[in-house]
């Protein structure tokens, strides 16, 4: 909006109005539902609420999904899995959800949200990533736990944190952190800041650190593999569209976006 | 001892138009009424045992601790910056005042990435603590600092008002009798101004108490190290969505009871008992 109000309260009242607006529903206004079945173009705007790991290959997707479909827009929105969970059991207007793990879609499911069985369309495995100069000269997983070296991890509560449990009692690496962050970007922060000596992030986080961070394998034989479904919310008015969206990521061509980005496949 | 205003004052105009009422009651039900849905939420069976817990009371405690500790340097830095501000006159006093009140702001996170990148181990200021041996990150001593950091205009913005409203005629009757600047300070402007330091202080504690993204990024987060009771209510909403709203209700509870035992309204500088012309506007 560019036009400029000279009365504050008119500003105020529309501001308002629009936000309202935005808040209730969201179906209305955002173009023509799709009809179903034989329409040769599928239309409208879908809304697909997605983990935050998936920020870039979803948007990529989502350029792909608007190409090949011209009358149809993607809104993506991207937040924590379960931030995203409660959202939607609260009436967030989303046609389609991807978590970053199957226990956030499970809530999900619970609440009768999901149509249909989610589709498993990623997997993501934890590495370890120091800053690029590696002042601890960190090598092995079991080098976190040496004494003096500050480990950031995701806190149990959280998927990610979840999974470092996991794979630390699986080598047997006695990890003594000196942080337990909130979610995987902040572990991710500490590392690329040169405040950590080491963290554990998805290899996916790392590969698109780029150059601000090292990473090195856990070299684990069975890693906790951490699974992401995707499924159409049951109270969306768009099911054509949603399908249509769930197809692409779980085909060739989401396969391709996802694998570069350094995500495993089932 | 400062007086407090009278009560009964003779007449004062006092009319507020209609439509305000109107207007003031939607603004005063916008900030209630989510209190109360949050109140609805909790779950009073579980309640004691979920603030009980050892994770919650680490938390509690160290939210208690670090948010006095920051409450403290506000004081200590915050009353000379009001007074400089208020009182003195510099080149550039403008520029500093608004420097001063950035954190107001300035998102939190961006709060916390300004302290990492200064107090950080790889900062400007960091690198060379850490040759001292001095490491500030993911200690209680980063958790004070991000607080203290988006808590000290509130208590400079304060006094500052109060300051200015207060005038300086006091001050110059003492110093006229031949009184020092420093006992002008000491005996007349800091017990005029009591109750706006005071104010001010408990502005700070409860901003203090509230803060989260700057000591996310700045502190880290480790129970009963740097995890204050904010963050541990944004981990529990992960997996006990009923623990974050128990936690969430004491939060608020201790910042209702902080504030209503200390927080008067603004804009009223206490008085010296002054017979003359006690009741002039």
């Amino acid at each position: 909006m560019t036009r400029i109000f000279r009365k504050p309260a008119a500003a105020a009242a529309l501001l308002l109005t629009v936000s309202l607006a935005a808040c209730s529903g969201g179906a209305a206004g955002t173009g023509t539902t799709a009809a179903p079945g034989s329409t040769p173009g599928l239309s409208g705007t879908l809304t697909v609420f997605a983990a935050a790991s998936l920020k870039s290959t979803f948007t990529d997707l989502a350029t792909i999904f608007e190409k090949d479909n011209p009358r149809a827009k993607v809104a993506l929105s991207f937040d924590g899995s379960s931030t995203l969970v409660s959202q939607i059991t609260q009436g967030a207007p989303a046609d389609v959800f991807a978590s970053a793990d199957q226990a956030n879609m499970a809530k999900l499911s619970d609440a009768r949200l999901v149509e249909g069985t989610p589709a498993i369309f990623a997997t993501n495995i934890l590495t370890m990533v120091v800053p690029p100069d590696n002042p601890a000269h960190i090598k092995t997983f079991a080098d976190l736990a040496r004494p003096g070296v500050k480990v950031v991890v995701c806190a149990a509560q959280v998927p990610c944190g979840a999974a470092a449990k996991t794979d630390e009692a699986a080598a047997g690496v006695v990890v003594k952190p000196v942080s337990e962050e909130l979610n995987v970007t902040s572990v991710l922060g500490k590392v690329t800041s040169g405040e950590a000596d080491a963290g554990l992030v998805y290899v996916t986080d790392a590969a698109t650190a780029g150059d601000k961070v090292k990473a090195i394998p856990l070299k684990l034989a069975r890693p906790t593999v951490n699974k992401y479904p995707i499924a159409a919310v049951a109270t969306s008015q768009k099911q054509a569209l949603a399908k249509a969206f769930l197809t692409l990521v779980t085909g060739p061509a989401g396969r391709k976006v996802l694998r570069d980005a350094g995500f495993g496949t089932p | 001892m400062p007086a407090l205003a009278p009560r009964n004052r003779p007449w004062q105009y006092q009319a507020v138009p209609r439509w305000v009422y109107v207007v003031a009651a939607a603004g005063a039900l916008f900030v209630l009424v989510p209190l109360v849905g949050m109140v609805a939420k909790v779950n009073w069976g579980k309640f004691i045992p979920l603030i009980t817990s050892p994770s919650s009371l680490d938390a509690l405690l160290l939210s208690l601790k670090t948010a006095s500790a920051s409450t403290a340097l506000c004081i200590i830095f915050g009353v000379p910056l009001a007074l400089v501000l208020a009182r003195a006159q510099f080149p550039g006093q403008r520029i500093l005042r608004a420097l001063i009140l950035l954190p107001l702001v300035v998102p939190p996170v961006v709060g916390g990435l300004a302290l990492l990148y200064t107090f950080g181990r790889e900062g400007l200021v960091g690198r060379s603590l850490t040759v001292l041996g001095i490491d500030i990150a993911f200690s209680t001593t980063a958790v004070v600092m991000a607080q203290a950091f988006v808590a000290l205009p509130f208590l400079v913005l304060s006094l500052e008002g109060t300051l200015r409203t207060a005038g300086q005629k006091y001050e110059a009757v003492a110093a006229t009798l031949g009184a020092r600047p420093s006992t002008v300070l000491r005996r007349i402007t800091v017990p005029l101004v009591l109750p706006g330091l005071l104010s001010g202080a408990v502005l700070s504690f409860a901003r203090s108490l509230g803060e989260f993204g700057a000591t996310l990024t700045f502190a880290g987060s480790l129970q009963g190290v740097t995890r204050t009771l904010p963050l541990e209510i944004y981990l529990q909403r992960e997996t006990d969505p009923d623990a974050a709203v128990a936690l969430s209700f004491l939060l608020i509870a201790v910042a209702v009871v902080v504030v209503a035992l200390t927080y008067r309204a603004p804009q009223q500088p206490a008085r010296v008992p002054e017979p003359t012309e006690a009741a002039a506007p």
